[in-house]
């Protein structure tokens, strides 16, 4: 058996990963990514508990997160797409109009 | 025939010149100036009509009658209603007010045409007659009340009419803000006298529960048993009342300065009727006075006191107007000094007679002004001189031979010679005081002589001797609408002093019936003669030293009393430098605590509070908006810090 702790450090790895990503870089797709990344922490979170636990309502949450970021994702890429036309790129700091 | 039927016309003397008001109010402008003088006049003389039916009523029944017209207030057990008062005092003074107001309304016709000529402004003529017919409501309400409250609504709107015809030509006067500044200096400075009046009526009510004359009359010999003291603040309070609207010590400085209105206002309203007003309120309340001796020496010395030191002044001044304002302000002060006295009907007397040739006076002034402005404009000279200038008058009995006239008559009755009006009645109040006021005499008795020789130096320096001035030699008499009410009035300077005359006494017993006994002021022949002999005295003396001043051309002359006075003079000439000491004590004090509170107060800190407040919100909003740079990963990375913090507040709580 494994110590649950690897499975949170994973988690907590993965999510930071997502942090970074999200927060650095610059491509829309891989910001993306990155989120995906920091989703999956979660899961593996839920996963987990729901392991040690001995529960399936962590594994059923997992599901709903699933279906909610392919939604959430089938939505971004239908901007990105949009973005990319009006704008040529899908560099996130060029989409900076909205400001006080 | 059945007279007491006419006592209840007695609301028609106050809405008569209300309607009067309110048809020139809405037609007077566009149906001309005859139209809109015409009807004031009408109303003003429908009121006079009124008042003498009112008389001859009284005459069959002279305890007089108490006409209810409406409720005022009802609160509890104290009761305020609009009541009108139809006694022998009161009609004496409707009489006067309406009588001497209706030949007052007809000469402004003729006067404020030229007016509003030489000021240029055509539309304030009915302006000008719309106040004036509000001024008449106002006094009639104030006459006619039959309690104290009523009487304050018309002593406040008398007071609002003066302010109004003060700053009639408001943009006037001296720095174009002259007139607006006399018109506030007599509203604030009767404003004082005002308090002592509320004041005194809040005593009143506290002590007696009602403010009804007849109840608070009758309740008084009680009050003033069981508590002497408050009837005397009540008295002393109501003189510092007197004192604003009568202008006497120490709040008469307002008066001088009203002369910045229009001629017939100061005729009216600052010399024949409104500031009478105080001495009628002591005739009135005299049931309170005779219970309370200390304030009747009070009310005596401040009359008396006034009368001399007003006269002092007026001997050297040289603006016609000027000079007639300080000698009503010394009448005014024998009449106080009379009620004070407690001869109440000599003091009503005065009151009566002083109205006629005083207004005469006055009037007769707007008549010199006006030729003189004629004079001006006649002469072609271009220069501008002062119109009220007595220094640029001299030798105009040629020019203006009607005005002189009747200025003589009017001046002889100020000065008291016999049998002019004003002989008279001076002659009872000085015959009261020689009854056991013997201070009280002298000081009467000198202000009487410099009151003689002030009339006997304007006189001579308006009319006597070389003209002073490129427009004196031009003046011309003034038009038959502005003569007449002159003349008339002249007549009633004549013969005033039938009204109370010695050994008839119909004054007198008329008055009785408000008044119940009065002193009997008869007529003493020591006194009459002695006073007869100062006038003489007077008038002889101004024209030893005036007669014979005659320099053209030479403003700048020394008066001839500079010389043979000295500093006497030039204090005199300086009005005692009181407007000054008023100045040093509250004036300047009042400006540097409203420069305080408005400078570093209001400026420093509520308005800093405000300002601060604005930047501060508009600095925080600039900082903030840093933090909206439209890049998205900074908001995600300030949800992520935010997120944080909450959670390492959760964490560590």
């Amino acid at each position: 058996m494994i110590p649950i702790v690897y499975y949170l450090a994973l988690a907590v790895i993965l999510f930071s990963l997502g942090i970074l990503g999200v927060l650095l870089r610059k491509n829309a797709i891989v910001v993306f990514m990155s989120l995906e990344l920091m989703f999956n922490a979660a899961n593996l979170v839920f996963i987990t508990f729901a392991n040690y636990f001995k529960t399936l309502d962590g594994q059923a949450l997992v599901i709903f997160v699933m279906t909610t970021a392919a939604a959430e994702v089938a939505v971004g890429l239908a901007l990105m797409v949009m973005i990319f036309r009006v704008k040529g790129s899908i560099d996130v700091d060029q989409m900076s109009k909205l400001k006080g | 025939m059945q007279t007491d039927s006419f006592f209840s016309l007695v609301p028609l003397v106050v809405f008569i010149p209300l309607l009067g008001l309110l048809i020139n109010l809405i037609l007077g402008r566009r149906l001309g100036e005859v139209f809109a003088g015409v009807v004031a006049s009408a109303a003003t003389a429908l009121s006079f009509i009124i008042a003498i039916l009112l008389a001859v009523a009284l005459g069959h029944s002279p305890q007089g009658v108490t006409i209810p017209f409406a409720e005022w207030i009802k609160i509890g057990s104290f009761q305020a209603a609009w009541n009108f008062r139809v006694d022998t005092l009161s009609v004496v003074m409707m009489l006067v007010v309406a009588g001497v107001g209706s030949l007052i309304h007809i000469y402004s016709i003729g006067y404020m045409h030229n007016d509003v000529r030489h000021n240029g402004d055509l539309s304030r003529f009915t302006r000008f007659f719309i106040f004036m017919n509000l001024f008449i409501a106002a006094m009639m309400i104030l006459v006619s009340a039959d309690n104290f409250l009523m009487l304050f609504v018309g002593w406040e709107g008398v007071g609002l009419c003066s302010y109004l015809l003060i700053g009639f030509w408001f943009e006037k006067g001296k720095d174009g803000i002259g007139n607006a500044l006399a018109a506030k200096k007599a509203f604030i400075t009767n404003r004082i006298g005002d308090f002592g009046l509320l004041v005194a009526m809040f005593l009143i009510f506290w002590n007696f529960g009602s403010l009804d004359f007849s109840t608070v009359f009758a309740a008084a010999p009680q009050v003033a048993a069981a508590h002497p003291t408050t009837l005397l603040l009540i008295t002393l309070f109501m003189l510092l009342g007197v004192t604003g609207k009568s202008a006497q010590l120490p709040l008469y400085v307002w008066l001088p300065d009203a002369m910045a209105g229009p001629t017939p206002v100061s005729a009216l309203i600052h010399a024949a009727t409104m500031v009478t007003a105080g001495v009628y309120l002591v005739a009135r309340s005299s049931a309170f006075y005779a219970l309370v001796p200390a304030a009747q020496t009070a009310v005596t010395w401040v009359g008396a006191a006034t009368a001399l030191f007003a006269a002092t002044i007026a001997v050297a001044q040289t603006d016609i107007k000027k000079v007639l304002a300080y000698s009503t302000i010394s009448q005014l002060g024998f009449m106080v000094a009379a009620v004070g006295m407690g001869a109440t009907v000599a003091g009503m007397f005065h009151l009566v007679t002083h109205s006629f040739f005083k207004a005469l006076l006055f009037l007769a002034a707007g008549s010199v002004i006006q030729a003189m402005e004629r004079g001006a404009h006649a002469s072609k000279s271009g220069i501008e001189i002062d119109p009220q200038d007595m220094r640029n008058m001299g030798g105009l009995r040629k020019q203006i031979p009607v005005t002189f006239w009747v200025y003589l008559i009017g001046g002889l009755a100020l000065a008291g010679l016999v049998p002019l009006a004003g002989f008279f009645s001076k002659d009872e109040i000085l015959a009261a005081a020689a009854k056991g006021h013997l201070a009280v005499f002298v000081v009467l008795a000198l202000a009487a002589f410099l009151t003689a020789f002030y009339i006997g130096r304007q006189i001579v320096m308006i009319f006597f001797g070389t003209p002073r001035s490129k427009a004196a030699p031009h003046a011309s008499e003034s038009s038959r609408v502005v003569t007449v009410p002159l003349m008339i009035l002249a007549a009633l300077s004549v013969l005033g002093g039938l009204f109370n005359f010695p050994g008839v006494s119909t004054l007198e017993k008329w008055l009785a019936h408000t008044l119940g006994e009065t002193t009997n002021a008869s007529f003493l022949w020591s006194v009459a003669g002695a006073s007869l002999l100062l006038a003489l005295l007077g008038l002889g003396l101004a024209w030893l030293v005036y007669g014979h001043v005659t320099h053209p051309q030479q403003k700048e002359q020394a008066d001839p009393l500079q010389s043979r006075l000295g500093a006497l003079y030039t204090g005199m000439q300086h009005k005692w430098w009181v407007d000054e000491l008023y100045a040093f004590l509250f004036l300047n004090p009042y400006h540097a605590i409203a420069q305080f509170t408005a400078q570093p107060v209001d400026q420093g800190v509520i308005n800093a509070a405000g300002d601060g407040l604005g930047r501060g919100a508009k600095g925080l909003g600039t900082w903030l908006r840093r933090f909206q740079n439209g890049f998205v990963r900074s908001y995600a990375l300030w949800m992520l810090v935010g997120l944080a913090a909450i959670l390492t507040y959760l964490v560590l709580r």
